[in-house]
């Protein structure tokens, strides 16, 4: 066991810093690296694409993807060491983690040459972002069970229906979005995959507003969206299997890219400040025993992160082990805020800026959704990981036109 | 082997940086955090052995007899070198480091061993860690060799120990006076590591020869593993050390070094634990389906097994840490010690729950897992202590203890 670069690692890593050295600003102490997006801040999509194509321009964006399309065919390894570093420098917000993590793979899978070429260098170069359109209203961790349509007309599509959850719709050039195109099947048969232009008549996009007051998605509107053939992805009624790779790429996410956050630091800072009921809240053995359960897990997660690495850096592929990290670390995340807003006893009431529990508390639930349920994740695990059966689905062999449905 | 691991040098600091060794400023690095191969060899070797030699049917036949252990198995280990694995071949012990000590004690705790490895050894690595030569000596060849078993002899009553409760005597100079109970595996033990005050009412770690000592057998929880209690009356016992050391702060260390080899111990009873459960949940049919299809039981394997992985990754950064000596051994002991406690009371919980009505039978192997989890989370000292003194840890230094950023983005 040791903690230290093979010397390949180790030199790719100084090529990354004498990059990001020449380029960025180190990251002031105690500072967060840049967020995930939220909002409607177009001077921050303006940098972030900038320094998009400053790294494809120097050869360090996309690092995993193919030569021909502007990547540099290297492992998933260096992409980590790139991902560590970068976040060590104040660099902009990342609006192309569902492009370039999800979609740009599915398209290298399933698409034609003609999209390939058309799309793939302006993608890696962030001058087009795209958006992922699974997600409605009526169809979330069953997204197979989504309604939007699809008919035909001519040697065009015309797309009807509602999309939800959308990341980035507002401003990206395209989208890749699944709809159905015969209702006749049951839900998984019936399913098309197309590239969708964002700026096509027809499209209407609201932001959703959240819980905790926030906008970071849309709801996506179609009706009547003229989409031509040429921008179908895989055969018709195959959409499912094109999903499944986007789907995939989605939960194979890794890297060691921190979400800043309230974490046990925090809560110990807090608790020795705050008045419990007998002295210091730090002194209430409540208190300590919540604490260093979240200590437990958020170290066990850290050092699981190791273990990932390592079995990156000897070039084997993480599996669906990883979704522990999600299982694990979103309720603790909104453990952990909770106790930072029960801890400032009625001060909690009040959004506080010192150590923002009130805000983390808020966008908690959030990330338990997001991405994968909770629910979805311990299912992942328990059939993926652990070989247990699925449930019976009563709705295997129905046509989709049969289904009962929620309400759109 | 602790040679073979490449210790970083550790600097205080926040911890990606401290853990990247020469790189002080590259953040967290991709590493190697895994076993060698040769630490792995040795704990296939080790799991086979045990397969071979202690099903779980050992630890059952000592569980209904009046043996207090397996002193085949006991002798058979002592021969595999593994009782003197981190003892110096100048006291006939030699050639492994702790890594490999904490893999041995993971599969004992598989198969539920009788014997009391990781007990004795805790009373090894306090010689090892503050004995005069002379005690090193007079006592590690024993230890190495399996004729010495170690105890360690704490508590005199209901609660948490602390050095204000204790009232064993141990004078300068003078002989042991004072009742101990629940010592773990003091049954079988002819060596007790006991905390006493002298007579200036310091807290003191002595070493004891339990030979005409007044033994009381205890009615344990888990007779695989019965404790015992002693009377000491003027008995012989010298501090541990000599008479300067604080006994205190000093148990705290060995304790700390235990509770990393404890916890590969519970780590091993959990995963077992853990095993047969899915396995039965695969086999056991109800409204017509296997049990383990329904969510409801799913779901709940899944939370144990994300259990089971944090308690993993803490346990090896523990013995990392062991190995390595490094400075955060007493918050990754702690942390380690913690999580392995849930997982394994949890995985023992679950066990007898989702084997039903068959899995609260004397005849099934559950309830040598039920006892035997909450056998090993009392030994060195309840969670409820561990998680107390894993706040003082954190709260000594907050900057020390990684937070939930080192969780992997969620893409989407």
């Amino acid at each position: 066991m040791d903690f230290n670069d093979t010397p390949a690692e180790a030199r790719f890593r100084a090529e990354t810093r004498a990059f990001l050295e020449r380029h960025t600003e180190p990251l002031a102490p105690g500072a967060s690296p840049a967020g995930p997006f939220i909002g409607d801040d177009r001077e921050a999509v303006r940098r972030s694409r900038d320094w998009q194509a400053l790294k494809f321009d120097h050869g360090w964006a996309c690092l995993t993807w193919p030569t021909e399309y502007g990547g540099r065919g290297l492992g998933p390894m260096e992409q980590v060491i790139w991902t560590q570093e970068e976040l060590r420098r104040r660099t902009p917000i990342n609006i192309f983690t569902i492009g370039i993590g999800m979609l740009g793979p599915t398209l290298m899978k399933h698409g034609t040459e003609a999209q390939k070429t058309r799309h793939l260098r302006k993608m890696a170069r962030g001058d087009e972002v795209w958006c992922q359109l699974f997600s409605e209203p009526g169809a979330g961790s069953d997204v197979a069970g989504l309604a939007t349509r699809a008919r035909r007309d001519g040697r065009d599509w015309i797309l009807d229906g509602q999309k939800a959850w959308n990341t980035g719709a507002h401003f990206c050039k395209w989208g890749i979005i699944i709809v159905r195109t015969d209702p006749s099947v049951p839900k998984h048969r019936g399913l098309t995959c197309f590239i969708v232009d964002m700026e096509s008549d027809g499209i209407d996009i609201r932001p959703i507003r959240q819980m905790d007051g926030g906008s970071g998605f849309n709801d996506v509107f179609f009706s009547g969206v003229r989409v031509p053939d040429a921008n179908r992805v895989g055969a018709v009624d195959d959409g499912w299997r094109v999903a499944i790779t986007t789907l995939m790429n989605e939960r194979a996410a890794i890297g060691a890219r921190g979400m800043a956050g309230f974490g046990p630091a925090d809560l110990v800072r807090l608790a020795r400040e705050a008045e419990g009921p007998r002295g210091k809240a730090i002194e209430d053995s409540t208190v300590r025993e919540r604490i260093a359960d979240f200590h437990v897990r958020a170290a066990g997660l850290r050092y699981t992160t190791y273990r990932t690495l390592t079995a990156l850096s000897r070039g084997e592929t993480p599996g669906p082990e990883n979704s522990i990290h999600k299982l694990v670390g979103s309720p603790l995340r909104q453990q952990m805020a909770t106790l930072g807003v029960e801890l400032q006893g009625l001060a909690g009431a009040v959004m506080d800026p010192d150590y923002g529990a009130q805000a983390a508390w808020l966008a908690a639930p959030g990330m338990r959704l997001a991405g994968g349920t909770d629910e979805i994740m311990r299912n992942i695990i328990a059939e993926r990981v652990l070989g247990l059966p699925a449930e019976p689905r009563v709705d295997k062999d129905l046509p989709f036109a049969a289904m009962r449905r929620n309400r759109a | 082997m602790d040679r073979g691991i490449r210790g970083a040098s550790l600097d205080a600091g926040d911890p990606p940086e401290r853990l990247n060794g020469g790189n002080r400023h590259a953040g967290p690095a991709p590493m190697n955090f895994d076993f060698s191969e040769e630490q792995k060899l040795l704990r296939t070797t080790a799991h086979d052995y045990l397969e071979d030699r202690a099903p779980l049917g050992l630890a059952r036949s000592i569980l209904e007899s009046d043996a207090t252990m397996s002193r085949e198995l006991w002798a058979g280990v002592a021969e595999m070198g593994w009782l003197g694995a981190v003892i110096p071949e100048s006291w006939g012990g030699g050639g492994f480091g702790h890594a490999e000590l904490a893999l041995i004690a993971e599969e004992l705790g598989r198969t539920l061993a009788p014997i009391p490895f990781v007990t004795s050894a805790a009373v090894a690595e306090a010689i090892l860690l503050a004995g005069t030569g002379d005690q090193k000596d007079r006592y590690l060849p024993g230890f190495a060799s399996g004729d010495r078993i170690g105890t360690l002899a704490l508590a005199e009553g209901r609660g948490v120990v602390r050095p204000e409760n204790v009232r064993a005597q141990l004078p300068a100079g003078g002989a042991l006076t004072g009742t101990k109970i629940g010592a773990p595996d003091g049954a079988s033990a002819n060596l007790a590591l006991v905390l006493a005050r002298d007579d200036a009412d310091r807290p003191v770690l002595a070493l004891a020869e339990l030979e005409g000592v007044a033994r009381t057998a205890e009615a344990s929880i888990d007779p695989s593993r019965p404790s015992a209690g002693f009377a000491f009356d003027n008995s012989p016992a010298e501090p541990l050390g000599g008479e300067d050391e604080d006994g205190w702060s000093l148990l705290r260390r060995v304790l700390d070094r235990a509770a990393v080899l404890a916890s590969f111990e519970q780590l091993g009873t959990a995963q077992r634990a853990f095993d047969l459960t899915r396995e039965q949940i695969l086999d056991r049919h109800a409204f017509g389906r296997p049990i383990g299809s329904f969510q409801a039981i799913k779901h709940r394997m899944a939370d144990l097994y994300a259990t089971l992985e944090i308690a993993r990754s803490n346990c090896w950064f523990a013995a990392w840490a062991l190995a390595n000596d490094d400075p955060g051994l007493a918050l990754a002991a702690c942390t380690a010690r913690v999580a392995a406690t849930e997982a394994c009371i949890e995985a023992s919980v679950e066990m007898v729950q989702l084997f039903g009505g068959a899995g609260f039978t004397w005849e099934l192997d559950c309830h040598l897992f039920y006892r035997r989890a909450r056998n090993l989370a009392l030994a060195l000292g309840p969670a409820a202590e561990w998680r107390d003194r894993l706040v003082d840890c954190l709260s000594a230094d907050p900057g020390i203890g990684p937070s939930a950023a080192a969780e992997p983005a969620a893409v989407g």
